[in-house]
């Protein structure tokens, strides 16, 4: 007799990956994940054979739930995770023109302006540079809009702040090349251009480039996908997302910022005074709790960790605080791992739940001694109508009865 | 010859610049060095202190002239031709409408609306309400940046597809709808670098810098 989980396992052998990889899109479509037929005792049948490439169980269905535009995005579903790196297949995904297929034997980066000598770079003369291999987040400038806007309890981790993805990222410094090609003096901007159909370009101060950004083509230890810019990505560690251009192309090297779509119409951030801040790199610091949360309910009283991420684009985390009675006290909470700079670290504080009603809060404190902020605070300072770096203080409401809503300041 | 002196310029740079991310992330971990600090002479096995790896190829003017196609603020690189507001119009119908609008209002919140000076949107004032409407008129801060995005990204089922005299056209009326220019303008590339956006002086450096102040 053969069961539709060996059919499943023996199939993805004989025939590859294409019909294993269809399967568990399909069946997440319909709404039902395909359940595998367990035998009574696994101890007494053999189980299945060697694949071409491993897949999840069928009983972990983690999805980024697509808004299926080219212009749009898909989360991370945050709650579905452990430990601090972001699996490839589950980064979060904003595109303003689809993702281009490239093909990485023919793809080229050229880097011109202020430079002693114009240069060509294949992919194969990319990766002869010494390389180096760093984690860090990207976070979409808008990560945490809707909870900021409409905070309401049936939000998930996933839908208040999945636009936050963390990765071992493996590339060239930007400052090896740009020493290569001999970047004049008078440079202080580059324009950096993507490959994808709205050739996105965003203007970089030169301090970056020779801070810490890199140009990256791996990913968790294998090409990037072509969500995160396969062939080529400019990674500017704890900067917003949208300037981290994807499917990199050009490099322009000159003596002030181009004043690009990305950096004026949108990406900048009005203030109170009737000013905006333009340039505004940074993604300051923030956490959120990824269990206890919705939809989650508590099944039983008892021990349990509370857990989450929290990361800063100025640095590292310096410590997560951790409240259950709606931010009256405050609990130091442990960081799991090392703290690394623009990285996300996951935190835990073991709580022992009695049954009470209960407000779980998470905040974050980096390296400069910024504390994450309330809600009410970054409207004080930006104004109600602030559209991008919301780092506001959620969390959420736990009932008696164990059911776990979302908390957020309105 | 190569230049390598900019590492120097840059180490002048690190003090001037941010020293609040910079200062600190050094200070804490101790671990971590600045990439424009490592020189090839640090690497092990590499070619030496102030020496190249010689890698890739110069780059040709052809291959640099066929992607280098963005304008910035000073207009210095836009290319010749022209066209009207009233040739806009017509394009801005056929091309564009069908995502952002009859009247340029958009369709949120993937084609954001391009057209409209409502009076409650007018004095920079969006801190205040995030219903606002932020368009051309009353927002963007520069007129290059229209002929540079519509250039290389519209319309997005066929980017780049469009002539430089109708990009000229179509960034003519959409500044002229948004009350920016006349509508009997024409626009070549004189013309558009004299334009000054309403809204142009109200953009600031982002003064956030970490430490305990929320900005």
């Amino acid at each position: 007799m053969v069961s539709r989980r060996d059919w499943i396992i023996g199939s993805a052998g004989a025939l590859g990956g294409a019909v294993l990889t269809g399967m568990p899109d399909a069946a997440t479509s319909q709404g039902a994940p395909a359940v595998p037929a367990v035998p009574v005792d696994p101890t007494k049948v053999p189980g299945g054979p060697t694949s071409a490439r491993g897949e999840r169980s069928p009983f972990e269905t983690p999805s980024r739930a697509p808004t299926g535009e080219i212009t749009g995005n898909s989360l991370t579903p945050l709650e579905k995770l452990t430990g601090q790196i972001t699996p490839s297949d589950l980064h979060f995904e904003r595109h303003h023109a689809g993702i281009p297929v490239i093909d990485p034997s023919t793809h080229a980066l050229l880097i011109h302006g202020l430079v002693d000598r114009p240069m060509r770079l294949s992919m194969d003369d990319i990766r002869r540079f010494p390389q180096v291999t760093r984690v860090h987040f990207v976070e979409c400038a808008g990560n945490g809009r809707a909870a900021f806007r409409a905070p309401k309890p049936d939000l998930t981790p996933q839908k208040v702040s999945g636009m936050i993805s963390n990765t071992e990222w493996t590339g060239v410094p930007l400052a090896t090349v740009f020493r290569e090609v001999g970047v004049r003096p008078e440079a202080t901007w580059f324009l950096a251009e993507g490959g994808d159909a709205c050739l996105m370009t965003r203007s970089v101060p030169m301090e970056k480039a020779l801070d810490d950004a890199l140009l990256v083509w791996a990913q968790n230890g294998e090409p990037l996908r072509p969500a995160q810019g396969y062939p080529l990505r400019l990674l500017l560690p704890g900067w917003e997302g949208n300037i981290n251009v994807k499917w990199l192309r050009r490099l322009e090297l000159g003596t002030a910022p181009w004043m690009t779509r990305w950096e004026t119409s949108k990406y900048t951030d009005p203030l109170p005074n009737g000013t905006a801040r333009r340039f505004s790199f940074e993604q300051d610091a923030k956490s959120i709790i990824t269990t206890p949360a919705h939809p989650e309910r508590l099944s039983s009283r008892g021990w349990r960790p509370i857990s989450g991420l929290a990361w800063s684009g100025r640095g590292r985390i310096q410590r997560v605080e951790v409240s259950t009675d709606g931010g009256t006290t405050w609990h130091e909470a442990e960081l799991m791992g090392p703290s690394l700079p623009k990285a996300t670290v996951r935190f835990q504080y073991m709580w022992n739940w009695e049954g009470q009603a209960s407000r779980l809060l998470s905040r974050a404190t980096d390296e400069t001694g910024y504390v994450q902020p309330t809600r009410s605070a970054l409207i004080a300072a930006r104004g109600i109508g602030t559209d991008y770096h919301f780092n506001q203080i959620v969390g959420c409401d736990v009932a008696t009865d164990g059911a776990v809503t979302f908390f957020g300041e309105s | 010859m190569r230049t390598h002196g900019w590492s120097l310029v840059l180490l002048a740079g690190l003090v001037a610049c941010n020293g609040a991310s910079d200062g600190v992330s050094a200070a804490a971990g101790g671990a971590v060095v600045r990439f424009a600090d490592r020189d090839p002479g640090t690497v092990p096995g590499g070619p030496g202190a102030g020496k190249g790896y010689a890698i890739g190829r110069e780059a040709t003017p052809t291959e640099i002239a066929s992607w280098d196609t963005d304008v910035a603020p000073d207009g210095a690189t836009l290319p010749a031709g022209q066209g009207t507001a009233a040739e806009g119009a017509v394009l801005y119908k056929a091309q564009c409408q069908a995502c952002h609008g009859a009247k340029g209002e958009g369709m949120a919140p993937a084609f954001p609306a391009l057209i409209g000076r409502p009076k409650e949107a007018e004095g920079f004032v969006f801190a205040k309400d995030p219903k606002l409407v932020r368009t051309i008129g009353n927002y963007w801060s520069h007129a290059t940046t229209l002929f540079d995005y519509i250039k290389r990204a519209m319309p997005l089922t066929a980017p780049g597809s469009l002539t430089d005299d109708q990009v000229y056209a179509l960034t003519a009326y959409l500044l002229a709808a948004n009350e920016v220019i006349a509508p009997t303008a024409t626009l070549d590339a004189q013309a558009l670098r004299a334009v000054k956006m309403p809204y142009t002086d109200r953009f600031v450096p982002d003064d956030r810098r970490g430490g305990p102040d929320v900005r």
